[in-house]
């Protein structure tokens, strides 16, 4: 690889990473919105909330799970010990998907990029010790949302904390899944329906959780731009707010409860300004589309992951600055969660070493660099507005053009997306490597000795999965099999009808120590199962 | 570089999602000149084998950043000599820590790929074994 090591890299060329062409000079007289607005009003370019970080920091939310219920729970509480501000569940393939521990396709994945929750007698695990109306708790999960949500109610019901006291979030979003993450299940209808369920059910009965995340996280590190991230979540957004309203949802209600969730990557100023643009751009899109108009129900709320794809496993300690940055990113553009993968997280499952720095690295940035002592320092920069008009032109332009291919459930059934993505992606790689797309340590200043050593390696416990299989037949011979069988017969006739709610049902199944498999296949029979469109 | 006449299937076994490394190798065989079919996501090796049989493939590629690569490929490979193809050239792709390596290449793997490997080495890689 002396190849690389001799290599110096050309200057950067002056567009951003969404290939947004940038003047040398930014005049005022260029700027779209000269004045920004104030933070904290609509439509929120500068915020949405008039003192940024100084009422409150973000929550610092690092993602973990694996192994089994009991495996998690440590870590959770040594994170929690390490000033963790709040939970996110990391959830492995089977229950994601929908299957148990024993499924001949689930097997070799238990308990390996996630804990494995195939019942409420895990969950229950899971949470021991941890007080559900002390903590918020974010869940990665998608096709199988719903059941999480309705077992997450049900530990709370056991814990004999009311409902209305649950904090967190549900990732709840299946469009993305359908374009970038592959956690489907159902078909998009019934799915939307499904989604529509957890929402209008969480607005009644848990109307401090958020029930969903939509999500351009997975999409942007599948491969699409930042603009694209944001247009396709966007638009995702919209279904599900066209769907809403579909369904007798009150906007007020709902629209308050919607959050978004997004990739920082290493575009330092465009990443700022796409949390900028998405806020002004979301508020206009629902006053123009929805006549949604009251300003609570229009502030555009959102988490972040800071890492992702642009870690390398070259060189990986430079990881960890790399994370730096897209913190700063974050916090400059005004999120509301962030989590910093570690420096190893690209590989493995991060150890304790790296899981600390990474939290730390958010800690610093909370207290010791100034940025939570002011809103949106960067607010009135030339650049900075003129970037941000930019990228909510550019975005305007990505959702208008999936509206005219049909809408995104048609661009998703047709594989429409899927395909621009998997183009994009393949795009990216062939910049990278040309050497168009500078990567330190990767395919510029690599070292001829270099190991990509990342110290130490997480141990997996190799009878983890042992466990959790001898835990679930344990689960199946205990529990009330009339009971079960009874409610996941109410669950299928309600399934049937188009106008239930199913989450009702969904608790009650839980509360019987019915599975996620179990749940998967009664809605599987009555709905069918997504048709993948194989498009390259 | 031409893979002119090789028939490829790029597969995803187990319950991995994501599929884009699978997806753009795709699309870089066939650049390269290869017949490339992809199977989708969450395909049993039973399926991925009889795929690669019927449609007579020279090469199977199998995609996987679950941590799962082990046990689902030992899996493919049964399933394959089960159909008497064991002469398909098998590769892997993902996330593949460096100690696995060997050990899927001594399984009866020709080629070990991750993300940061330029596609020119794959393509490269794969002529060579088909040569």
């Amino acid at each position: 690889m002396s190849d690389s090591e001799s290599r110096t890299p050309p200057i950067p060329e002056p567009r951003t990473a969404s290939g947004i062409e940038i003047p040398e000079r930014i005049t005022p007289d260029m700027l779209r919105h000269p004045d920004p607005g104030t933070p904290g009003e609509p439509p929120y370019t500068r915020g949405i909330f008039p003192n940024g970080y100084r009422g409150r920091l973000w929550t610092f939310r690092q993602y973990s799970g694996f192994g089994t219920a009991e495996d998690t729970n440590a870590r959770y509480r040594f994170l929690l010990e390490s000033g963790q501000t709040g939970l996110s569940v990391a959830l492995d393939l089977p229950t994601q998907c929908g299957f148990d521990p024993n499924d001949p396709m689930a097997r070799s994945e238990v308990g390996k990029v996630g804990v494995s929750l195939s019942s409420l007698a895990e969950a229950e695990i899971l949470f021991d010790g941890i007080d559900l109306s002390g903590i918020s708790t974010s869940f990665t999960i998608n096709g199988t949302a719903a059941i999480v949500y309705a077992m997450y109610c049900a530990v709370a019901d056991k814990q004999g904390v009311p409902r209305e006291k649950l904090t967190g979030t549900i990732q709840n979003d299946i469009l993305k899944e359908y374009v970038a993450r592959g956690t489907w299940i159902f078909p998009v209808r019934p799915s939307m329906r499904l989604i529509s369920d957890t929402i209008l059910f969480s607005n009644r009965e848990t109307p401090r959780f958020n029930p969903i995340s939509i999500a351009g996280a997975h999409v942007r590190d599948a491969g699409a731009t930042a603009v694209e991230e944001l247009g396709y979540t966007l638009a995702n957004g919209l279904a599900y707010v066209e769907e809403l309203i579909r369904r007798g949802g009150d906007a007020a209600k709902f629209a308050n409860r919607l959050s978004f969730f997004f990739y920082v990557h290493m575009d330092f100023f465009e990443e700022i300004c796409k949390f900028r643009a998405a806020r002004r751009l979301w508020a206009a899109l629902l006053e123009e589309r929805f006549d949604i108009t009251d300003p609570k129900a229009q502030r555009f709320r959102f988490g972040v992951v800071c890492g992702g794809s642009s870690l390398t496993a070259a060189q990986p300690y430079n990881n960890i600055v790399r994370v730096g940055i897209e913190t700063l990113a974050a916090t400059l553009g005004g999120a509301q969660s962030i989590f910093t993968c570690a420096y190893d997280e690209a590989f493995q499952i991060p150890t304790e070493f790296s899981a600390e720095i990474a939290l730390r690295t958010q800690q610093i940035i909370a207290y010791e660099s100034g940025i939570s002592k002011i809103v949106d320092p960067l607010g009135g920069s030339h650049y900075v507005e003129w970037l941000t008009d930019k990228m909510e032109e550019e975005t305007r332009r990505v959702i208008e053009e999936i509206d005219e291919y049909g809408g995104v459930e048609k661009a998703i059934e047709d594989g429409y997306l899927q395909a621009r993505i998997a183009e994009r992606a393949h795009e990216r790689k062939q910049m990278v490597d040309k050497g168009e797309t500078v990567i330190v340590g990767q395919n510029y200043f690599r070292r001829d000795d270099q190991t990509d050593d990342f110290g130490e390696v997480f141990k997996v416990d190799p009878q983890a999965a042992q466990r959790v299989q001898e835990k679930y037949q344990r689960v199946m011979a205990e529990r009330d099999s009339a009971k079960v069988e009874q409610t996941l017969k109410a669950l299928e006739r309600a399934a049937a009808k188009d106008d239930e709610n199913l989450m009702p049902y969904l608790i009650d199944c839980c509360h019987a120590y019915a599975t996620v498999g179990e749940m998967v296949a009664t809605l599987k029979l009555q709905w069918g199962e997504f048709q993948e469109p194989i498009r390259l | 570089m031409s893979l002119k006449g090789k028939r490829i299937l790029i597969a995803k076994p187990g319950l991995d999602g994501h599929d884009v490394g699978a997806k753009v190798i795709a699309l870089a065989l066939r650049d390269a000149g290869a017949d490339v079919i992809y199977t989708g996501l969450r395909k049993s090796s039973a399926y991925i084998a009889k795929v690669a049989v019927d449609e007579d493939v020279d090469v199977v590629g199998l995609s996987m950043l679950s941590g799962s690569h082990m046990a689902l490929v030992s899996d493919t490979i049964r399933c394959l000599e089960e159909y008497d193809a064991s002469d398909i050239k098998i590769f892997v792709g993902g996330t593949i820590p460096e100690k696995d390596r060997a050990a899927l290449i001594e399984a009866g793997v020709c080629g070990v790929f991750t993300a940061d490997m330029p596609l020119e080495d794959v393509i490269r890689a794969i002529e060579r074994e088909l040569s």
